[in-house]
Formats: structure tokens, sequence, C-alpha cells
């Protein structure tokens, strides 16, 4: 019933996103026992737009995520109005998780998967032939329908990073939230990935929010840049952000490094 | 019933002669598949360990049965071993306690507080013993139809909330931003365990009925590389080691249980041979 009210509310209230979609954070915060992993997050996010999440380790990055998914209970509100003035506070949420926790011997094929995410009829009696090939129209968004039929634990880190992806996106989510692994995927794998998410962001006008650990591949590929540590310290444009006296505090030795070793290389 | 017989009857055995023989027989055919069936979640979750705690349970629960003086110590062990499930999944999903230790805890505790009421007033254990080893060649007609309703039952069940069980076991956040209560699920999953356990334990044998649930499905999983052929594999597995272990401890003279989860090892080892093949 709340809910309801607030939604009369916030429709006459007209919308700051003047006719384009976006997800909005308010004074969103997650609070575990008497730790305050976040406080006071307001973030703007527009559609189109590939916004990347950068800070240190246990800057609660994931946990941001986590609690924009629901999973973690957290105080403050999300809202997620559409381009034509719609909003509710559940948007359709793609998820790309930093990692999968099954055992690599599992017999857990891309197919399942998908089966399992997507559909209701039980994978392990049968598939369908459409549904086969809805999955594998799926797969082909990031062009990886070669591997609808592999074992899950028999594919490396930069395939399961891009089957996650295609299944993020199957249905066309509202908003996409990645988690990105912090290892197990070579530099060419991740450009790769960034490439495809850009040009994805570009194709279905997707609200995109990345959490990011490839300084250089965010600073190549990110609209907006949001530096977290435990709340909002930085956010705007790429450039802006990495010269920041936040950012330099934050990262300056690793970037500087990362940086260098690229010159190095390019010699 | 007595068509069933009659068919299995026709069958060119010595053994067709006796009522016990073939209902143990039926009582397999329907028992070797839904053991199959939970058992490949129960690999897929790493919950091994938690079948095993939830037989402890139900052994428990038959001990209070017994004190209370219920002809049928069965009832209060499919609740006592519902309510001990419950509470292991509750505890785990509330505490940071690591998992094994929290199963540990439960199981140690329930198997000592069978063993005490069993034995208290200076009752002698033997009692106890036939579910320890169990005897499948005791089931009942009767029996035997509760197991048709509880294969049709998990059949239903693994038709509805597979999927959902599959995704959460992959990654539970995943499960979430698709709308899975992954929590309830779980929950669903280990209470059809604990009945099973319950129900099947005074004829498989508390010792060895987590083997029964755990081996065909680690087996099928060595030559298995999606869900379908792990599930039918698991249930060839399943049903192959359950009637051949029937009738080999008819031959040999053995307990049904321990026989029948011989097999299932010996298959074990052969696909963990033929795995490289498969992978």
């Amino acid at each position: 019933m709340n809910n309801a009210n607030n939604f009369h509310k916030l429709q006459g209230s007209g919308d700051a996103c003047s006719g384009l979609c976006c997800t909005r954070l308010a004074d969103f915060g997650v609070t575990i026992g008497k730790t305050k992993i976040l406080e006071q997050v307001n973030l703007h996010v527009h559609c189109g737009e590939l916004t990347a999440i950068i800070g240190p380790n246990g800057a609660g990055k994931s946990t941001l995520l986590k609690a924009m998914l629901g999973e973690v209970r957290a105080t403050g509100e999300l809202k997620y109005m559409d381009a034509l003035g719609g909003q509710s506070e559940k948007p359709l949420i793609g998820y790309v998780p930093q990692h999968l926790n099954f055992d690599t011997s599992a017999p857990t094929s891309v197919l399942d998967l998908f089966m399992a995410c997507r559909f209701k009829f039980p994978t392990w009696v049968y598939t369908p032939k459409k549904i086969v090939e809805q999955i594998r129209a799926s797969l082909a968004r990031v062009k990886v329908e070669q591997l609808l039929y592999r074992r899950l634990g028999a594919l490396s880190g930069g395939e399961i990073q891009r089957v996650l992806l295609a299944l993020a996106l199957d249905p066309v989510p509202d908003l996409l939230l990645l988690d990105e692994p912090v290892s197990g995927i070579d530099h060419n794998g991740l450009q790769l990935f960034y490439e495809t998410v850009s040009d994805l962001r570009k194709n279905f006008d997707l609200s995109v929010i990345l959490v990011s650990h490839d300084l250089d591949l965010v600073y190549q590929y990110a609209d907006r840049v949001i530096l977290l540590n435990k709340m909002v310290l930085e956010d705007g444009k790429p450039k802006d952000v990495f010269q920041s006296d936040n950012f330099m505090e934050v990262f300056s030795l690793r970037w500087q490094k990362s940086s260098a070793g690229e010159r190095k290389n390019n010699q | 019933m007595n068509i069933i017989y009659s068919w299995l009857r026709l069958l060119p055995f010595a053994w067709v002669e006796y009522d016990f023989m073939l209902n143990a027989l039926l009582a397999i055919i329907l028992l070797a598949p839904v053991f199959a069936i939970l058992g490949t979640m129960i690999v897929n979750n790493r919950m091994a360990f938690f079948s095993d705690a939830l037989g402890h349970g139900a052994f428990t629960g038959v001990a209070i049965g017994g004190v209370m003086g219920l002809i049928e110590p069965l009832w209060s062990a499919v609740i006592f071993s519902l309510l001990f499930s419950v509470g292991i999944a509750a505890i785990k999903h509330k505490s940071s306690m690591a998992s094994d230790t929290v199963i540990g805890v439960f199981s140690s505790t329930a198997i000592a507080l069978g063993v005490f009421i069993q034995t208290s007033g200076g009752r002698s254990f033997a009692k106890a013993m036939t579910y320890l080893v169990g005897d499948i060649l005791s089931i009942l007609p009767r029996e035997i139809i509760l197991l048709a309703f509880l294969l049709i039952f998990v059949l239903l069940l693994w038709v509805f909330i597979f999927n959902k069980l599959l995704v959460t076991s992959i990654n539970s956040s995943l499960a979430g931003s698709r709308g899975i209560h992954t929590f309830w699920n779980e929950m669903l999953f280990s209470m059809v365990i604990a009945v099973v356990v319950t129900v099947a334990m005074s004829w498989i044998g508390l010792l060895v009925i987590n083997a029964f649930l755990v081996l065909p499905a680690a087996a099928a999983r060595n030559i298995s590389k999606n869900q379908r052929q792990y599930h039918f594999i698991t249930i060839a597995i399943s049903s192959f080691a359950g009637i051949a272990g029937l009738l080999l401890s008819y031959y040999l003279e053995t307990a049904t249980g321990a026989t029948i989860v011989l097999v299932a090892a010996v298959i074990f080892f052969l696909t963990y041979l033929l795995r490289k093949k498969f992978a």
C-alpha cells in the first residue's frame, strides 16, 4: 500500500531525467550488524551510459550491487524511471556475478544454465528445439553461440563471463549490473568484454553499472566513474575523477605502475 | 498388487516364489529413482554430509517414538527429522559458522540422543539394530504403495523446483536476481530429503543409506556432460545397483542395503577410471 502511495506521489512530482530513462539511488546505505558498509550513496545513472565503480578492496562495491539486487538489506531508495515516465521500485535487473561457485566437474552445460534461468520446463527432462534456438540467439548477442553445448567447468574465465553477460541480457533488462572478476581473465579477454558491454549499452540503450578493477579499461571505456569508499568520494567523467585528489590518494601507486608498464610495452 | 505379482512370477528365477522377494524388488524399483534424483542435487550442492546427518536425526526420531510407546515410530521419526532439517538449514543460514561444523554438531548430538533414549532404563540396543543395517525383505505391500506415492511426489517436485535449485547451486546472487526464493527452495529440498531418508532408513539401513543417495550421482557425474545425461545415468546406475544388490544379497545371504552400496561403489570406481574419456 505504501508503495502504491509513493508511486502516485512520484508520478505527480515530474522527473529529473528529462524524458530519458534513468536509475536513481537516494541516500542508499547498508549496515550489517553494527558496521556501516555503505552510507549516503546518491547516484543517478542514465540509460546508454556505462558507469564504472572503482574503489579500494572492501570499499563496498560488490555490496552496493547486492543491495541494488535486494539480496542485502539496504536503507534509502532505488527508483527506476523509463523513457515514458513510468516509475518502478523494482526494475528488471540483469546481473553478472563476480564468480560462480560450482565445482568444475559439474555436468552443467551452458544450455542447462540458460534453461534453468529462463524457462520453467525442467532442464533434466528434455530441451524443446524452439528453446534451444532461442538460447542460441541469446548467446549470439555476445558472439558465444558456439559454447551452447559446452560444460561450464570446461570454459575459460573469459568465456564464462561472456556467457553470463548473454544470460543477463535475456530478457533485456532495465539495468545491467556487472561485477568484474578480480582474476582469471587475461587482459585481451577483458578488453573484448569491455568492447562488448560498450556496444551493448548503445544498441540496447541500457544503463550499465560495472564494478571494475582495471583502471586502464575504465579510463578507456566508461562514460562515468564513481570512486567509492564506503561513500561516494568522486563522481564524474573519467578524466576528471582520475585527476582528483581522492583518486590519487586511493590509487596513485597502482595507476602510475600500470601506466608505466604500458609505456614500457609500447616501446 | 496381485496382477503385478503374477507378472513378476514370469521371471525365470527361483526366488519369484517368495512374496518377500517380490515386495523387495518392487520397493527397490520405486526407491532407486527417488534416491537417484535427490542424489543429483545433493552432489551438486555439496550436501552429502548434510544428508548423512538427516539419517542420524531420523534415528533419534525413531527412538523418541519408541519411548512414547508408538507402535509405528515412523511418523514420529518423520516429524523429528523434518524439524531437524529445518533447524540445521536455519542455523546454517543465520550463523557465520562453517556449514560442516553446524552439521557436525547437530549430527553428533542427534545420534547421541538417539542412543541415549534407546538404551535408557537399561534397555538393550538390539532392537535399534534393524535401523542401522536395514531390512528390505520385511517391507509390506501397503508400504510399497506409500513408496509409489513418494516417487510420484518427488518427480512432480523435480519438475517444478529443479531449475531453481540448479541456478541456486551455481550462484545464489544470480538466482536472486532472477526472482528465485533461494532459501525456501533449499528448505523445501532439505525437507524432502529428510522425509525420504527417514522413510527408507528401516529398509536400507542408516549406516549405508547416504551412500545409496550419493554414490550413483557421483558415478554419473564422472561420465555426463549435461543435466539430462546426469539424471538419466544416475537413475540407471541407481536402479541397476539396487536390483543387482538385492539379487546378490539373496544368493550370498548378506544385508541388502550394504550389498546395493557395494555394487554402486564398484560402478563409481569404474566410471572414475573412464572419466577422462568423457571429459
